[in-house]
């Protein structure tokens, strides 16, 4: 792994995840410094001294709650003690099955905050950090799932939708200012969310994503399926007719 | 936490499974689980027959917990979650001038199971098994956590080398040793038959000795191999890192006879007839085969078998008895291995032993079934003993007294265990915690066979 070129400071939302975790290690072996976050802050202390075994520079658990706008401002606070490069890396979410919200549509909302508004939130918070820095990477990571609705799980797709929607438009509002922003579709990826998930194929692992990002931050790259492939699985998908995809259920 | 059925295979895959499996990714779940109900828990599987499979009952996919939770630089001391891959510990402390102090031959071995399985590395000689060097373990036990070191005598001895039997290991620390270097100094020479490997081990001096033995060599040849010596040194490590992987089963005849007495010629004069030294990055004497990713399939869909045993120094004889055996069966495949054991073990199931070990591995067919057993009843005649690690055929009546502290474990184990929940397909077959109590396996160990031999 290459080591940072300057002072970095990563921020990593949702960093309980496995898809987290396998990126943080990648991000601490370049040498840089890590607030990782999320709301199991045991869990988080052991990832923050897991990333200094593998070389970070510094390694912080942090609080943090997609549902609790107030949980923000520290972290940003915290990121911007730090010199140099602020990037940003956004792996929360939650996917309750279609089943679940049918029967609880009130659900729809927390979806919709863990996924969408909630990162997009943070997002808004430290988009002008970035800005007057004239710098940092964004890393939000969507899914498949966003590029067309289905009727095996339209909730979560419309969210995770929605998401990839708004990180279009800071991607256009930060490359102006010297910043980025990449997004990132996995397809299947072999994580605790889709463990008992039935019908899944292709199935990557979280460190195959992870590494797959990194390559993507590097080379600063927009759009990313992850892996790669997806990128035609869901172009076939997409190009469907919708009078056609309406009696599917794929 | 949910559960999913999944289909598990032992690394020689001539067992396989199916069951309920749960791999939680914190602490915290996997406390959940347990505490509702214990069960076994696996790792990397590296086990090569049924040690880490359970038929039929839940077990835990330990994988994901694989972090290092604190280091202190200046005991070296780690801690670390039990599913972390004990090569992926060495190559991060190497840099920083650590080395996990006993090292198995595969680098996917998780801290678990080298503790469970108390393993032991090329340097056992000098360092003793895994065990001796961790200091503590912490222990979940339905829903107690129980942090235990190695002065709790009687726990801790019956978890290092424990089969799992006492409980879920969720994490361990470990004394690291000081480490010169992240680069090995690896001598090779060629051995031209048995009596002169145990000369060969009796004069070596290196800290990590291992000899690879022609197994289809018979007369005069018997017992040929090369001896590989090596020592760490520093340096700037010229890794290339990269790994292959073997994509498909290979047939049958991959593994025939006449290929075999082929390969072995070729790797046998590979080294110079005056010897060689060489240079290597330290993970590649430690795991060779790690480079090639899924070797196991070189035997075949049907999988394979692997026999070891350690037999007293002064049994040079019977190996001899083995050696002949294998060859005349030409079933041996090039993987066979000899080396020279210390004492060193620190729990009363733990396979060490002063003595030789030998390591041969068969493709999984009805005659090397037969050759394995015959070999197990020759190691326990000589007053050696079997590595459960390895074993996925040995019956229960085989292997009595193989252990002499068996009964102090079966009496630990029964105190940390009285429901018999973590017991594995191995520790069912070969009936480790004695007889069933009630009919609740009746046909355990003959179930646990007709799957190795049906799989």
């Amino acid at each position: 792994m290459s080591k940072a070129s300057q002072n970095e400071t990563w921020i990593i939302l949702g960093a309980t995840s496995s898809m987290a975790r396998a990126f943080a290690r990648d991000v601490a072996a370049r040498g840089a410094t890590l607030l990782v976050c999320g709301r199991d802050m045991d869990d988080l202390a052991s990832t923050a001294q897991d990333c200094l075994a593998r070389g970070a520079k510094m390694a912080e658990p942090c609080a943090f709650d997609a549902r609790d706008t107030s949980s923000f401002a520290p972290i940003i606070e915290r990121a911007t003690s730090e010199d140099g490069v602020i990037n940003c890396a956004v792996f929360v979410g939650s996917m309750p099955t279609q089943d679940a919200i049918d029967a609880e549509p009130d659900l729809i909302n927390g979806t919709v905050q863990d996924n969408f508004t909630g990162p997009a939130t943070f997002l808004q918070m430290l988009a002008p950090e970035l800005e007057s820095r004239g710098s940092g990477t964004v890393v939000g990571v969507g899914s498949v799932a966003g590029d067309r609705g289905r009727i095996g799980n339209y909730v979560y797709g419309s969210a995770k939708s929605g998401f990839a929607t708004y990180l279009s438009g800071l991607r256009n509002r930060l490359t102006r200012a010297g910043g980025h922003v990449v997004t990132v579709k996995p397809g299947f990826v072999d994580t605790a969310m889709t463990w008992d998930v039935e019908g899944m194929f292709l199935v990557a692992a979280p460190e195959k994503v992870a590494s797959d990002i990194m390559k993507a931050v590097t080379k600063k790259k927009n759009v990313i399926y992850t892996p790669f492939f997806w990128r035609y699985i869901m172009l076939i998908i997409r190009h469907i007719p919708e009078f056609i995809f309406k009696k599917m259920s794929i | 936490m949910s559960w999913k059925t999944v289909d598990t295979t032992g690394w020689g895959r001539a067992h396989c499974t199916s069951g309920e499996v749960a791999r939680p990714e914190r602490a915290l779940q996997l406390k959940r689980l347990l505490a509702t109900a214990p069960v076994p828990a696996f790792g990397m599987r590296r086990s090569y027959g049924d040690a880490a499979l359970t038929s039929d009952a839940r077990s835990l996919d330990m994988t994901r917990l694989d972090r290092v939770l604190s280091f202190d630089d200046t005991s070296g001391v780690v801690h670390v979650e039990a599913g972390l891959p004990i090569g992926d510990l060495g190559r991060m402390f190497a840099a920083k001038g650590w080395i996990p102090p006993v090292m198995p031959g595969t680098g996917f071995a998780t801290i678990g199971g080298c503790i469970a399985n108390d393993v032991h590395g090329k340097n056992h000689h000098v360092v003793g098994s895994f065990g001796q060097h961790v200091t503590e373990i912490t222990l979940i036990q339905g829903d107690k956590t129980r942090v235990i070191t190695p002065k709790d005598a009687g726990i801790f001895q019956a978890t290092v080398g424990g089969l799992g039997q006492t409980g879920v290991i969720a994490s361990a620390k470990i004394q690291m040793a000081p480490c010169k270097g992240d680069l090995m100094v690896l001598t090779e020479r060629r051995i031209d038959n048995l009596d002169e490997f145990f000369v060969a081990f009796d004069d070596s001096s290196a800290d990590y000795t291992v000899g690879w033995i022609d197994a289809t060599a018979k007369g005069a040849n018997l017992g040929r191999g090369v001896l590989e010596e090596s020592e760490i040194t520093s340096g700037v490590n010229p890794g290339s890192g990269k790994s292959k992987s073997v994509p498909f089963n290979a047939p049958r005849w991959a593994l025939s006879a006449p290929i075999v007495r082929l390969f072995n010629e070729m790797y046998f004069r590979r080294v110079p007839a005056s010897g060689r030294t060489s240079v290597k990055p330290i993970t590649d004497p430690f795991f060779p085969l790690d480079a090639i990713h899924n070797w196991n399939r070189l035997y075949g869909k049907n999988g394979f078998n692997q026999f070891q045993c350690v037999v007293p120094l002064e049994a040079t004889n019977c190996l001899r008895i083995m050696l002949e055996r294998i060859s005349a069966s030409g079933l041996a495949s090039p993987l066979a291995v000899l080396k020279k054991m210390g004492a060193g073990r620190a729990g009363y199931m733990s396979f060490p032993m002063e003595g030789y070990t030998l390591a041969v591995d068969f493709p999984n067919r009805g005659s090397a079934e037969y050759l394995v057993r015959e070999l197990t009843d020759l190691a326990r005649e000589a007053g050696g003993r079997i590595y459960f690690a390895k074993d996925g055929l040995a019956q229960a009546k085989q292997i009595a007294g193989m252990y002499p502290e068996q009964k102090a474990w079966q009496q630990e184990v029964a105190k940390a265990d009285p429901e018999r929940a973590m017991e594995t397909d191995l520790v069912r077959r070969l009936q480790l915690r004695g007889a069933p109590a009630a009919p609740k396996f009746p046909e355990t160990s003959l179930s646990a066979k007709d799957q190795g031999e049906s799989a």
